[in-house]
């Protein structure tokens, strides 16, 4: 089946050399930062995980909401989301490999990666999270192989696989609330020390994750034929609609406790957030850009006019995955660590070699989403 | 030297003793009784001493610490801090004048309950029977997770390669890599030969006393009986062992 992926236009192979060049400039980056350490990032003493932290976390997210697809097909044989689930998978494989690449480009002695596993420590949530991450990615190539070989030759996938698909239901919900306990156990780090991380979390996957399938849908669909129809798009929709909404909700909780309660511990995080401590607001404009985007698309999406049109649904998945991904994949790591444990109010600016090893990974997250969207719509047009 | 000073020597010694009979099976050094090492700063005695860096540059210099200028990527084990930023006071026109932007000591505070330990995904970090938290950092992947998990700031990562910033390297102690964490280790290397640690050894004023609260005439166990002390957040439940006698 792999060889389809090399069956490819001009357009095709220009697109993967461009995601290639990116990564090796990354490599470059990364092999300095191997050479001298850390140091060339923007990390520092106080703020110890910045960008690569974030960014993992952000697409442990975005692995998770596959679930969204999965579970309304296999648990209620929704029949319009037959030929979306395998993308959403497709799409969780890339993200969970994204967010190995990551936790790898983030270690200190990234040599003695393995000790996690050698010294395994079960009382650490980040012997957890790889766990729950490993056996993810396992799961979902398991799934992916068997349901599109089964495609391929016009054939209904064998029956154990079902099974493996049901476990990766509650195993998809597993990552994302082990990886929010990663943060909300820690004493000394109000922000994160809240139970509704977990929840809140997966809110906000659930509406960027598949805001993302849907754009990849409406993309790719002007190349290759995917086959998907336009309800499961409108279905989609819909849970990025109250998934969104319930992100919304979750964060004006928090933001209720947190400012109406004014435990300065609690509160000076959030104040840095979203009016800068001490003259120190690097983050004010993210922070405000993130809440005006998720703002103007739900206004959007709970149109149902809008909902339908094309144009204006893409233009609110764009919205939603923007501001999330400044939520989430910048604000929330960076303002935990503020103010520091000593009081004071850090900065932290990342890099442009930082963000240059991310953009690295972002390309081979691209690339395999391509290759296998590539794969799944040779399968779907070219027949057995 | 003081009479309960010898008498922790040699307990410290016995305890040695205890510990190269018993390594042959790998035995703890805490030897037979349970011990629970803490340290007391008496903060006042320390004020007069204004300006003294004393206890950090023995430290720093007994354990190869680097002195990074770039404070981004600096690595301390032992260094001080106005009295309201270490102590977490939130209303410092509380506070009498004489604390008031005072300095005092901090360094980790080899918690009874430390988060740090709890978090590391490889064991690199752990609490010892005598109650020192320990760091290998042979094992250590630099995760950075028990930076993040210590409330109190004590602990360093080496963001660049630290030894071309040990001015006079010592022997004695090795030199770290870049990309693993560090911190005080209430100087076990010296405890294991029963001796005390390098700052409180190396104090002009006598201000840091360092002991065993379960033994009962200890040094430490009759200072925090007759003076008021307190430790840095013990809302958090971590139970810091380092007290500052005010």
């Amino acid at each position: 089946m792999l060889e389809k992926a090399l069956d490819g236009g001009r357009r095709y192979w220009l697109w993967l050399a461009a995601l290639l060049a990116v990564v090796c400039a990354a490599a470059w980056c990364y092999a300095l930062q191997l050479r001298v350490g850390l140091g060339v990032t923007g990390l520092t003493r106080d703020v110890t995980w910045g960008l690569y932290i974030a960014q993992f976390t952000f697409f442990v997210g975005v692995a998770a909401s596959a679930v969204v697809v999965v579970l309304p097909y296999y648990l209620h044989d929704y029949k319009a989301f037959g030929r979306v689930t395998i993308l959403g998978e497709f799409v969780a494989i890339s993200a969970v490999t994204m967010c190995g690449a990551f936790i790898f480009v983030d270690m200190g002695q990234p040599a003695r990666l393995l000790n996690i596993v050698r010294y395994a420590a079960p009382g650490s949530l980040m012997f957890w999270d790889l766990v729950a991450l490993g056996g993810y990615l396992l799961l979902n190539v398991t799934i992916t192989r068997v349901t599109l070989e089964a495609e391929r030759c016009q054939t209904a996938p064998p029956q154990w696989v079902r099974r493996v698909i049901l476990l990766s239901i509650p195993w998809a919900i597993s990552i994302h609330t082990v990886t929010a306990f990663l943060y909300s156990g820690l004493p000394g780090r109000p922000f994160w020390l809240t139970a509704l991380l977990a929840p809140r979390f997966l809110a906000s996957a659930f509406a960027a994750g598949p805001a993302l399938l849907i754009l990849l849908c409406l993309f790719v669909r002007r190349w290759w034929d995917l086959r998907v129809a336009d309800e499961a798009i409108r279905k989609i929709a819909l849970i990025v609609t109250y998934a969104l909404a319930a992100h919304l909700f979750f964060a004006a909780v928090e933001l209720f406790t947190v400012f109406y309660g004014q435990v300065p511990d609690h509160l000076e995080p959030y104040r840095y957030l979203y009016f800068g401590l001490d003259g120190h607001a690097v983050l004010t404009p993210w922070t405000w850009a993130s809440v005006g985007l998720a703002v103007a698309a739900l206004g959007l999406l709970l149109t149902p006019a809008a909902r339908a049109r094309r144009s204006l649904l893409a233009a609110a998945c764009v919205a939603v995955f923007v501001a999330l991904w400044i939520e989430k994949g910048l604000g929330l790591v960076v303002a935990g660590f503020i103010p520091a444990p000593l009081g004071t109010v850090p900065d932290y600016v990342p890099t442009l070699r930082e963000v240059t090893i991310v953009a690295g990974i972002w390309a081979v997250g691209a690339a395999m989403v391509t290759v296998f969207f590539k794969i799944t719509a040779a399968v779907r047009t070219d027949g057995p | 030297m003081s009479t309960s000073r010898r008498v922790f020597l040699r307990l410290a010694a016995t305890a040695a003793t205890a510990a190269a009979a018993g390594s042959a099976l790998g035995c703890a050094a805490s030897g037979g009784a349970r011990r629970r090492l803490a340290m007391a700063i008496d903060v006042r005695k320390c004020l007069d001493v204004h300006g003294c860096r004393a206890c950090v540059d023995a430290c720093h210099e007994a354990h190869n610490v680097p002195a990074i200028p770039d404070r981004a990527h600096e690595v301390k084990w032992v260094w001080k801090e106005p009295f309201e930023r270490a102590l977490a006071v939130r209303e410092p026109a509380t506070l009498p004048a004489a604390l008031r932007g005072s300095e005092v000591l901090v360094l980790c505070n080899h918690c009874d309950n430390p988060p740090c330990t709890r978090v590391c995904p490889t064991g690199a970090t752990w609490k010892r029977d005598d109650g020192v938290v320990a760091m290998d950092e042979h094992r250590c992947i630099g995760c950075r997770y028990c930076v993040a998990a210590c409330p109190y700031g004590s602990r360093s990562f080496n963001f660049v390669d630290p030894r071309p910033f040990v001015a006079h390297p010592t022997s004695d102690y090795p030199t770290r890599t870049k990309g693993v964490v560090e911190k005080c280790t209430f100087c076990e290397e010296r405890l294991a030969v029963g001796r005390l640690p390098a700052c409180v050894d190396a104090c002009p004023a006598g201000a840091m006393v360092f002991g065993d609260l379960d033994e009962r005439g200890s040094e430490i166990r009759k200072l925090l009986n007759e003076r008021y002390s307190v430790r840095r957040r013990p809302e958090l439940g971590t139970r810091p062992q380092v007290f500052y006698v005010i």
